[in-house]
């Protein structure tokens, strides 16, 4: 990767549009085509894109937590939203459940696990790859 | 419809033979996306492709209207889709990092792992390929 | 409302690696905690697998819609005899596992992602075993492939990068395979849904594209199950593993595969199309003979070892082939005892290869003067793996050779017992070069010793004792076996559990 100036100063704004892009994509997806699968894979670009202008140790530093970590939260994160069901209606893992007057229901938290588990395995397994890690 | 989608299927199905018989990684990873392809087609073409209206049931009906598309072949398309990306995102880096180490790409080549020749048991031959460089 | 105790049994199985896989990547950086996690983990599955177990056997085969969706339009939750010892015997795989990992050499660097890859290959196992539509067992063989890819280049060498390449190509090529066969099955009975699907199998009117589909599942699973001659991936990876890697998929992968082929034959083919017979009997001839012939061909242990899954899967199939309710069971059985006795092997392996520094036999020797109770331990299970009595090997391989005689398949229970006479020289060449043999100069020499010695040896003793075990007391597992094989003949109560009693 040649070490240009203009690549390496919009690096970060590149990553927080792209970010932005996929926090919408996300919400979006309920009524309309997106989701967190799609809007983790955005934010994972964006993350890429900052690894390859400033290296991914960098972007390491921006992400605070490894990758990895990122991936067991969201995959924690879905999993509990398929356990109320379970506990209070005895239909396991059913991601439908509505909070009384609400248009916010499991679905939600059980979206921004996918998003958190695909971005943060997708990193996991492309940051290695990008860089000096892998000269 | 169908019979255009069989046709294509069988195409895609004959390209994905013929590139995983290649001896190069990059060849056979393509024929692996063809042959994913060909697979997802075959279950689209499976669940009636006909029906174009979305489907939803109308307030108060039973069941869907005629004409409405078949949802659950375009479910499982998009699961088969989601996982064949990451599997062949696996095998992509495979490949490149075999380049790295190997230095080829050629699957006839990589033997590593099954070395031509079983190690010998006598112990003087064991010794004489020892000393060879 | 408190969700009914068999929901509660079929989906624990399933969340208590899925949650073990996400804590232990939440926590990467702390192996002390993943450790806990894991042991935490493997400990309740070993609970809840024994629960099921006992539920089964109590009030017959459970089903559980998950999300509350009917079936056959829902993913259904399926646990019958079979499936249910399947749970629990993953179970007992993962804890052994689990307690040997931390000690082995290979693993040192590698731990952070250990815990949650093998928490995710369990995870996909286990779903398997309960998956009651063709779709789910997709996704679930799937999620099992990929932890498995991540597990296969833990050790990071150049061995096994060339090995993954190998593993990855073939067994994508046979998911895809089975993916399209998915395709296939629906638009011919348009249900994924094994039990409704067994229900409409016979009334599909093109009865010659449903032999052409079950030609197809049947290649695919017989591709996962490395059976000849779709077994070429499985010798040239396995051997390159590091020990606990090896040995968890040495016991549960292929079994997998083998467990889909008998679902699939025994419930949505159970009359067998007249193909199907023959085509089993040159599958389990070819596989025995092939993998056992492979066997004697080398000199590297955990290659041997590799070669004899593939023949052990043989006999696996000829119970298979020959499809009476005390056939099936015979196959049940040995499946239950050969994922104990292989998995044991190869950890005896790591055991083997720390004492004496090598796998390969013209580098070992004098291992029995140096550590008998290693010795001892490799015996148990090799002796049980060739099928001596008084060990659970003898049991299996008596049931299904039996049942080969019994039904006129004289030629097929030749091999069989052929096979096993062969197996016996492979566990004695081990054996004599190992173990009895003069140690060759410049021989490594560590003695196991202290904690290491525990740790390494403790989960191989469990396991030995529990082939002991199935070979002493063998009335209630050969009972629990016959069940087994009866209900999978039988059928009714699998379709009457998943669909309810309509007609």
């Amino acid at each position: 990767m040649p070490d240009s100036l203009i690549l390496r100063a919009s690096a970060s704004y590149v990553l927080w549009a792209g970010l932005a892009l996929s926090v919408f994509v996300l919400l979006r997806g309920h009524n309309e085509p997106g989701g967190g699968f799609i809007g983790g894979l955005i934010g994972a670009l964006g993350f890429v894109f900052h690894a390859l202008a400033r290296g991914p140790a960098e972007t390491r530093r921006v992400l605070r937590l490894d990758p990895l970590a990122w991936g067991g939260s969201g995959l924690l994160l879905a999993t509990a939203s398929g356990l109320p069901a379970l506990l209070l209606h005895a239909e396991p893992l059913l991601t439908h459940q509505w909070i009384d007057g609400l248009p916010i229901g499991t679905a939600i938290p059980f979206d921004i696990g996918v998003y958190l588990v695909v971005l943060g395995f997708a990193l996991a397994f492309v940051l290695p790859f990008l860089g000096e890690e892998s000269a | 419809m169908e019979t255009l989608l069989a046709l294509l299927f069988g195409l895609l199905l004959a390209a994905a033979c013929y590139l995983l018989l290649a001896r190069s990684l990059p060849r056979v990873i393509i024929g692996l996306l063809l042959l994913g392809n060909a697979a997802n087609l075959a279950i689209i073409a499976a669940g009636r492709v006909a029906g174009t209206a979305p489907p939803l049931v109308e307030r108060g009906a039973q069941a869907l209207a005629a004409g409405a598309s078949n949802p659950l072949p375009q479910a499982l398309v998009l699961t088969a889709i989601v996982i064949s990306f990451a599997l062949t995102a696996f095998v992509m880096v495979l490949a490149w990092a075999t380049w790295r180490s190997e230095a080829t790409l050629d699957p006839e080549a990589l033997r590593r792992a099954e070395p031509a020749a079983l190690p010998s048991t006598d112990k003087q031959e064991a010794a004489e390929a020892e000393a060879r460089p | 409302m408190i969700a009914a105790r068999a929901d509660w049994l079929l989906a624990l199985p399933v969340l208590i690696p899925l949650l073990a896989c996400a804590l232990s990547a939440a926590l990467r950086g702390r192996p002390l905690v993943q450790r806990a996690v894991t042991a935490t983990a493997a400990a309740a599955m070993l609970v809840s697998g024994a629960a099921l177990v006992a539920e089964v056997l109590g009030r017959g085969v459970i089903a559980s819609q998950m999300g509350d969706w009917p079936a056959p339009f829902g993913i259904t939750m399926v646990a019958d005899l079979f499936a249910a010892a399947m749970v629990a015997i993953t179970a007992l795989i993962y804890a052994a596992t689990a307690a040997y990992a931390p000690a082995d050499a290979g693993m040192r660097a590698q731990e952070a992602l250990w815990h949650p890859l093998l928490a995710a290959l369990v995870l996909g196992v286990a779903g398997a075993f309960l998956a009651g539509d063709l779709f789910n067992l997709y996704v679930w063989f799937e999620v099992m492939l990929i932890a498995s890819f991540g597990l296969l280049v833990l050790g990071g060498g150049r061995e096994q990068l060339d090995a993954a390449v190998k593993y990855a190509v073939l067994n994508l090529m046979a998911t895809t395979v089975f993916l399209i066969a998915v395709g296939l099955v629906y638009g011919l009975t348009g249900t994924l849904n094994l039990a409704d699907m067994a229900r409409r199998m016979p009334q599909v009117p093109n009865q010659g594209a449903a032999a052409a589909v079950a030609f197809l599942l049947l290649a695919a699973f017989g591709a996962k199950a490395a059976v000849f001659p779709l077994f070429f991936w499985l010798p040239a990876s396995y051997h390159t593993a590091i020990a606990p890697v090896a040995a968890i998929f040495a016991g549960l992968l292929t079994k997998v595969g083998v467990y889909a082929m008998i679902r699939l034959v025994t419930l949505v083919f159970p009359a067998g199309q007249d193909w199907m017979a023959p085509l089993l009997w040159a599958v389990a001839a070819g596989t025995m003979v092939v993998g056992v012939l492979g066997a004697a061909a080398h000199w590297d242990i955990r290659r041997i070892l590799s070669f004899h899954i593939i023949s052990q899967i043989g006999y696996m199939i000829v119970g298979l082939a020959v499809a009476t309710p005390f056939a099936i069971a015979g196959a049940v059985l040995y499946i239950i005892h050969h994922i104990m006795v292989k998995a044991n092997l190869f950890l005896v392996a790591g055991a083997i290869r720390r004492a004496g520094g090598s796998f390969s036999l013209a580098a070992l020797g004098g291992l029995w003067r140096r550590d008998p109770w290693l010795g001892i331990l490799f015996a148990i299970a090799a002796l049980s793996l060739a099928g001596l009595p008084p060990l659970s090997g003898f049991w299996a391989k008596f049931m299904v050779v039996k049942s080969g005689f019994d039904a006129g398949w004289y030629a097929l229970a030749a091999v069989a017992l052929g096979t096993g006479i062969l197996t016996l020289y492979s566990m004695l060449k081990i054996w004599i070069e190992a173990f009895w043999k003069e140690p060759p100069e410049g021989a490594a020499v560590v003695a196991l010793a202290g904690r290491e010695r525990w740790l390494l040896l403790g989960p191989v003793a469990a396991l030995a004792l529990v082939t002991l075990g199935i070979g002493l007391w063998a009335e209630p597992f050969a009972a629990y076996a016959l069940a087994a094989g009866e209900q999978l003949a039988g059928r009714e109560a699998y379709i009457a559990a998943v669909l309810g009693a309509r007609p």
